[in-house]
């Protein structure tokens, strides 16, 4: 019987191209990323296009998001005031609850909860409009009248989100500690003072620019991820949807690096 | 004038353009025509750099377009107006303001007196009535979306538009009235056209000048009477396909 010689294919070369094609898709992203924040930069000498319309962007996404910052950080306060309360051991004084709502609101609960949620609603929008003007040839009908996509359309809506998602934290901080400081008395014969007193007790300012600095943070990095996913958009509305979902994901892994990141920065 | 030299383009593994040789001259209107997917737009597109070539050169009034700075593009793309197939308005504004994008001088953009008066020209210009210009782009029709388009490529007096499928997707009536759009712009603006297109009737009509994009490569340029004189065969299957060609005047 003959023996055939037979060629085993070797799992090597198909593990190299994939690695391979994962380290260009990466480089690639970064690269046009890095693009793209080259062209922001040189975008901002031509104000008079981006700032009337940065205007528009921080009332649209400012007042639109409003109500659901508002209901967000108003439930999210009273849950954290009625589990201290069911965590309460009565060794310790009433006033510890102003302290334990309020660091808690301020140094995470606030600006995460915002920025999550944002990072939903104000990254799909971005992403799904630039990723329609995109393949509706709108942002190549932008630069074939001479104008720059970045000031018109990028700056904008960057600018928006750095502006908007800290001030929007900030409401959410006061929200949330005043449903949290309501509810709290629901559920513990706690007075007015003793909140106000523990509220007062440990707070540093340092920790509301904390709040604020990572809200600020997070805006951007929504709004860039949102910005630069839209803008790259490809083939069609299911390029839309894919670029939408994607801008999504990535902001709120981003959030939550920048999250981990900032607190071992800021806080040691 | 607008001269493109052994152009290539591919898209991964697909060669969309083989080394294209294409020239307009001055105050002429060629008609690019070819088959649905041969590169006509992407050719369209590289005249005024929204794309640019794998290899081979790009002139406009002498400038190579491939090499021009951020700067110096955006300056030389005031200069051309491109009417994009589906209108590419923007959704968010109406047409008014769509149309006063199109003015790229930023000091007559800026003076409403004359943003409004040229707005109203442009819109006269393409057979639309003023009141249109407070309308959305969703409120039009195909025909008038196109329309407004065109006005928005001419609000800025370039010195060349070029048209992407002006007529695809509309009815026969409305082909007519954008065909003939085209040759009074041409007429009236003395701009130079280029016309990429599929419709060869419309084509015929049109244009001083045809093209025959195929497999890459521009087969046959010529004047309307050496397209219907012509034996190449590309040139036969193409016209002998959808038409009896208009006889010349």
């Amino acid at each position: 019987m003959a023996v055939q010689d037979t060629v085993m294919p070797t799992p090597l070369p198909g593990l190299f191209r994939l690695v391979g094609r994962v380290i260009l898709g990466a480089l690639s992203h970064f690269g046009r990323f890095s693009l793209m924040c080259v062209e922001i930069v040189r975008g901002l000498a031509d104000w008079r296009a981006w700032f009337p319309r940065t205007i528009t962007e921080v009332a649209n996404i400012g007042a639109g998001s409003l109500l659901i910052v508002v209901v967000i950080s108003a439930f999210a306060g009273a849950v954290t005031a009625f589990q201290s309360g069911y965590q309460w051991q009565t060794s310790l004084p009433y006033y510890v609850l102003g302290t334990l709502i309020v660091s808690t609101v301020v140094l995470e609960l606030g600006p995460v909860l915002v920025g999550l949620v944002l990072a939903g609603r104000i990254g799909a929008r971005y992403a799904a409009e630039l990723g329609t003007m995109r393949v509706t040839e709108q942002i190549d009908a932008l630069e074939s009248l001479g104008r720059s996509p970045a000031s018109h359309l990028i700056i904008p809506r960057v600018l928006a989100g750095f502006i908007v998602v800290p001030i929007l934290t900030t409401i959410a901080n006061v929200i949330a500690v005043l449903a949290g400081w309501w509810s709290v008395k629901q559920v513990l014969p706690l007075t007015n003072q003793d909140f106000a007193y523990g509220a007062q007790y440990f707070y540093r300012p340092f920790d509301g620019y904390y709040s604020v600095i990572k809200a600020f943070f997070f805006g951007g990095a929504i709004a860039l991820i949102s910005c630069y996913m839209g803008f790259n958009t490809k083939q069609g509305a299911e390029g839309v949807g894919r670029s939408t979902t994607a801008a999504v994901v990535a902001s709120s892994v981003v959030l939550l690096l920048l999250n981990a990141l900032l607190a071992r920065v800021l806080l040691n | 004038m607008i001269e493109l030299h052994g152009i290539k383009k591919r898209f991964g593994e697909q060669v969309v353009l083989d080394g294209v040789d294409f020239t307009v001259h001055d105050g002429e209107t060629v008609a690019l025509m070819g088959p649905s997917g041969t590169g006509k737009s992407v050719l369209l597109k590289h005249i005024n750099g929204l794309i640019r070539p794998d290899a081979g050169t790009i002139l406009v009034d002498g400038q190579n377009v491939a090499l021009l700075k951020r700067a110096a593009l955006a300056e030389l793309r005031t200069t051309i107006g491109y009417v994009f197939q589906n209108g590419a308005l923007f959704d968010s504004l109406n047409v008014y303001e769509n149309i006063r994008l199109g003015l790229s001088d930023p000091a007559k953009y800026n003076d409403s007196a004359f943003s409004r008066q040229r707005v109203a020209e442009c819109l006269r210009l393409v057979n639309l009535a003023p009141e249109v210009g407070s309308k959305f782009p969703a409120q039009l029709s195909g025909g008038m979306r196109k329309r407004v388009g065109i006005a928005r490529a001419i609000a800025g007096s370039p010195k060349y538009l070029l048209y992407d499928e002006p007529t695809s997707g509309l009815d026969p009536v409305n082909s007519d009235i954008i065909d003939s759009l085209v040759k009074r712009l041409a007429e009236e603006l003395r701009v130079t056209s280029v016309m990429v297109t599929h419709d060869v009737r419309g084509a015929f009509r049109v244009a001083d000048r045809l093209a025959l994009l195929s497999d890459g490569r521009i087969v046959l340029q010529g004047t309307p009477a050496e397209f219907r004189a012509s034996t190449n065969e590309n040139v036969r299957a193409f016209l002998e396909r959808d038409f009896e060609t208009p006889e010349a005047a």
